[in-house]
C-alpha cells in the first residue's frame, strides 16, 4: 500500500479512532486484497511504510463481497462495479480479505 | 452494514477504482472519508 495512503489511514484513525472508521477495498486479486487488508487490521507487512507494526484493528472488506453487494442499491452496484465480478476471482479475494477481517474482530 | 462508520475507499488501478468504490458506499448512505486508486506493483 502506498505510503502516503498509509499516513492519510494513520492520521484518520487519530482523528476520530478506529471504531468509527470502515475500509473498502477494490483490488484485482486475492494477493493483493490480502496485502492491503492486513496493512488495515495488523500493520504493513513490508515493514516500509507508518503503518508498520501498528494493529489499527479496522473492519475491511472487498467491494465485490456479498455483505457491501447487499448494502449497495443494485442499479448503482451494477453500474459501478457489477462487471468486475465476471473478471475478478471473487472467491478467493473474499477468502483473503475475510481472513484479516476475522483477525480484526477477536 | 455501515453503521454510521466513515469509510475509507482503497481501490486499485488493475481492479476497481476508488471512485466507483466511493459511488456505490455514497448510495449506501456511507460518508466516505478518503478515497485512493492505488498501483499495486
Amino acid at each position: 500500500m502506498d505510503l502516503s495512503t498509509q499516513e492519510t489511514i494513520k492520521r484518520l484513525v487519530d482523528q476520530h479512532g478506529a471504531e468509527a472508521l470502515l475500509v473498502v477495498l477494490g483490488a484485482p486479486d486475492a494477493e493483493s486484497a490480502g496485502i492491503a487488508a492486513e496493512t488495515v487490521v495488523l500493520g504493513d507487512p513490508s515493514w516500509a511504510g507508518p503503518l508498520a507494526g501498528v494493529q489499527l484493528g479496522l473492519p475491511v472488506y472487498h467491494i465485490l463481497e456479498d455483505e457491501l453487494r447487499a448494502a449497495v442499491p443494485a442499479e448503482v452496484w451494477e453500474e459501478q462495479v457489477g462487471l468486475m465480478l465476471d473478471v475478478l476471482e471473487v472467491d478467493d479475494i473474499a477468502d483473503a480479505v475475510r481472513e484479516f477481517r476475522e483477525q480484526a474482530s477477536t | 452494514m455501515f453503521d454510521g462508520k466513515q469509510v475509507i475507499v482503497i481501490g486499485e488501478r488493475d481492479g476497481i477504482a476508488g471512485p466507483a468504490i466511493a459511488a456505490c458506499v455514497q448510495a449506501a448512505g456511507a460518508p466516505v472519508a478518503f478515497v485512493a486508486t492505488e498501483c499495486f506493483v
